[in-house]
């Protein structure tokens, strides 16, 4: 291959120009002109759209700026889990959906994992059937279109389920029940006294990770986890018991009652959230299922087999030799699929379940009539949400790969 | 326990099968888990679709039972399903259009052709033929304004018309990336990270809503190319970060045998590495092409009347308010085309994954 600023003399003789004396070069010369080219060109387009935009904002009378986050929303969010009726904010408006949608995506999430992570060891197992139903729920799953799935289950399935009065008892256990109206579940219940009890909890759980860590310490020198240990724990769990008594068990669960024609009490999961909810999860948990097979089937089988050679135990050969490193090959798929995840909860929009989509994208694009500074927002927040699930399971990948295992 | 021999046929298979579900108590007991699942599911599925549905009759009368499948549903609106409101008299032209482009899948598919000429007719002259023959207008076709569009027609124009543009998109996005010229490499990261980080419905909404916002007044552009340029652009940084594993695949070795040929870096590309990036990401373009086909039923939400829209629509259509036999019938169709065009992709991507995975690890030599 030629070298940049090769070239001939006219008496014919080869100059091969040294490094330290780089001359601009064609080649070099080309290289900026194309760069240069490439940069006015966007620059050019993004002004194109810029001016027509302030062109057709100013024609069409079009407020500008963020101002009306503080004025007053005007209307009702079906779910709110803070504080929130229509004389609140756009601002106030904002963290209502974006809550919503951190909610369903926080759900959907957790879900698909233990669901994913099930489905994924039982296309390995060594029993053919079920490694052959396990197969047959991801090929079901991922070949038909996740807004189909949805509708599935919120027109076909949750919205023809009749009334409160005939609803279904879940597992007949006479304290979850589904019915036309959503899901309604226990809800806890906080009776005067229940601060000292949630205080006893944290401090029992502070004291209980102190306690773990130093028997994990004396287990790794001295071999086995000390006696003292296990009387800790048993006096710590009696304390706990004992002021949560003494306090006249202030925690409760309220379980839903029928009354009338509606349910009272207890927390209500509308129809769209569970709809949402099971959709997102049962397709998540397909992708994952694949994810967690393709990571442990890539353990070396001589890693197991070395394993089981030394003497350990089929469950201690998972714990201590399979999963370790078969996480860290799951870990970085697994994050694609949280944010994928996250991303498809904007599906909301077509059930009408109020996340940040339908609300900022949808109802409040239309009461402003500020279209560029909502997609903004909402378009922005996405690549928030994205960018915070990212670094988050880098830093968990990073742990992982400092220290082998995942710590309690 | 028996020796198994070198020679397994289909019983030893099947012997082995059910050998499998009961070789210990815990494999036991989860294969009574699992049939007690199948049996819960399968015959009851069956007795909806087949037994007890409705296979014949002129309306929603002839389907009163409510816990089966309502196939005169299907059947009497199958025009819809397949062409939306596009005009009876003039459907045969996506007829020819959906023959034309089966017609050059098997040509793709046959041995002994120009496979990169064939590839190149199926997306520059594909395209554009669909194009003339759906819309119309020219060449005394009736024009077909493209809001009549619907139904199957309309989920294949926005998938295979996203899938034609997006895949040469990716590919110069992905050689971009690679670039010499850090502002090339720059501007090709920031389209890609862009359009990853976001979803796809916010973007859509962008495309209709704010479109003509970003244009200068009096112009306007056809709400379905809209939605396909937005569905191009957000698929082609997909594409892009397949085709960029596919250059990663690559080793060094292969750039500086190119050099020392003497091959310039266009034809190291175009002789050397392209080739073999093609190869490596086909499969994972595949893959990206169903997901492209799942997406497209989320144009619904834009008001286009897709396939999934059709069926929406006619369960809700006062004609068919006869119970929730109809929508479940509705979804059941479409979960099945959608589910057949792609578990046959999904699969031929696994099969030429499988087969590249062989031909890399078999010898140099046998290979070619």
């Amino acid at each position: 291959m030629r070298r940049k600023g090769e070239h001939h003399t006219a008496e014919g003789a080869l100059v091969i120009p040294t490094i330290r004396s780089r001359p601009l070069s064609a080649a070099r010369l080309r290289g900026y002109l194309w760069q240069a080219l490439a940069l006015l060109l966007v620059l050019a387009f993004l002004a194109f759209i810029a001016r027509n935009a302030a062109i057709n904002m100013a024609r069409l009378n079009i407020n500008t700026g963020f101002g009306f986050l503080t004025r007053p929303a005007g209307f009702a969010i079906a779910q709110h889990f803070i504080s929130y009726d229509e004389a609140s904010s756009y601002f106030v408006a904002f963290f209502v959906a974006l809550l919503n949608t951190v909610i369903i995506a926080a759900v959907a999430i957790v879900c698909a994992t233990m669901l994913g992570f099930v489905i994924g060891l039982a296309r390995l197992s060594s029993n053919r059937l079920v490694a052959a139903t396990a197969g047959a729920y991801v090929d079901l799953i991922r070949n038909v279109p996740l807004l189909l799935q949805l509708f599935y289950w919120y027109f076909a399935v949750l919205r023809p389920l009749p009334g409160p009065r005939q609803s279904l008892d879940l597992l007949h256990l006479h304290i979850a029940f589904l019915n036309a109206r959503g899901l309604f579940v226990p809800a806890p219940m906080f009776e005067p006294g229940s601060g000292a009890v949630l205080l006893a909890l944290l401090v029992a759980l502070a004291l209980f990770s102190l306690l773990w860590r130093w028997a994990r310490g004396r287990r790794e020198i001295a071999g086995r986890t000390p006696r003292a240990a296990w009387i800790a724990l048993a006096s710590l769990l009696f304390a706990f018991l004992a002021i949560a008594a003494a306090e006249g068990w202030p925690l409760r669960w309220e379980v839903p009652v029928l009354a009338g024609f509606n349910f009272r009490g207890g927390l209500v999961l509308s129809p769209e959230f569970v709809a949402m909810s099971v959709a997102l999860s049962l397709y998540g948990a397909a992708y994952i299922a694949e994810i967690v097979r393709a990571g442990v089937a890539a353990v070396p089988v001589g890693q197991s087999e070395a394993a089981r050679a030394l003497g350990m135990g089929p469950l201690l050969v998972a714990r201590k030799v399979i999963v370790p490193q078969a996480l860290r090959i799951i870990l970085p798929p697994l994050a694609g699929q949280y944010i994928l995840l996250t991303k498809n909860t904007t599906l909301a929009a077509a059930i009408a379940y109020p996340d940040l989509m339908l609300i900022f994208g949808g109802t409040v694009l239309n009461q402003t009539g500020q279209p560029l500074e909502v997609m903004i927002i909402t378009i922005g927040t996405y690549l928030a949400l994205s960018f915070a699930i990212a670094a988050a399971m880098n830093a968990a990948n990073r742990r992982l790969r400092r220290t082998g295992t995942p710590r309690r | 326990m028996r020796q198994a021999g070198p020679y397994s046929g289909r019983v030893g298979a099947l012997r082995r099968f059910l050998g499998s579900c009961v070789a210990t108590p815990l494999n036991l007991a989860l294969t009574v888990l699992v049939l007690l699942l199948i049996v819960a599911i399968v015959p009851a599925l069956v007795e909806w679709a087949v037994v007890d549905a409705a296979w014949r009759g002129t309306s929603s009368a002839d389907c009163p039972n409510r816990d089966a499948a309502c196939w005169v549903f299907v059947r009497l609106r199958f025009g819809q399903i397949l062409y939306g409101g596009y005009p009876a008299a003039e459907r045969w032209r996506v007829d020819l259009a959906a023959a034309l482009a089966l017609a050059g899948l098997v040509l793709m598919a046959a041995p002994r052709l120009p496979r990169t000429l064939i590839a190149a007719l199926l997306f520059v002259a594909g395209p554009v033929i669909a194009a003339i023959l759906l819309a119309g207008g020219i060449f005394g076709l009736a024009r077909v304004p493209s809001r009549d569009w619907g139904g199957l027609t309309l989920t294949l124009v926005v998938a295979l018309g996203t899938i034609a543009f997006a895949i040469p998109l990716g590919l110069g996005l992905a050689i971009a990336r690679r670039s010499a010229l850090p502002v090339i490499r720059w501007l090709a990261v920031a389209f890609i990270e862009l359009w990853r980080g976001v979803p796809l419905i916010p973007v859509l909404f962008m495309a209709v809503i704010m479109f003509p916002l970003f244009m200068p007044a009096g112009v306007e552009v056809d709400t379905l190319i809209r939605v396909l340029v937005a569905f191009i652009l957000f698929n082609a940084a997909s594409m892009a970060e397949v085709f960029r594993g596919g250059f990663q695949a690559i080793p060094q070795s292969q750039y500086e045998a190119a050099a020392s040929l003497g091959l310039g870096p266009w034809r190291t590309l175009g002789l050397v590495v392209l080739p073999q990036v093609v190869k490596v990401a086909i499969p994972g373009l595949v893959n990206t092409c169903v997901s492209v086909t799942k997406e497209t039923t989320v144009i619904l939400i834009l008001g286009l009347a897709d396939l999934l829209a059709v069926i929406q629509a006619g369960a809700a259509d006062p004609a068919w308010l006869v119970g929730d036999q109809i929508r479940s019938t509705g979804y059941f169709f479409a979960g099945l085309v959608f589910w057949s065009v792609c578990f046959s992709m999904s699969r031929a991507a696994r099969r030429l994954e499988r087969r590249r995975r062989r031909d890399d690890a078999a010898p140099l030599i046998a290979s070619r």
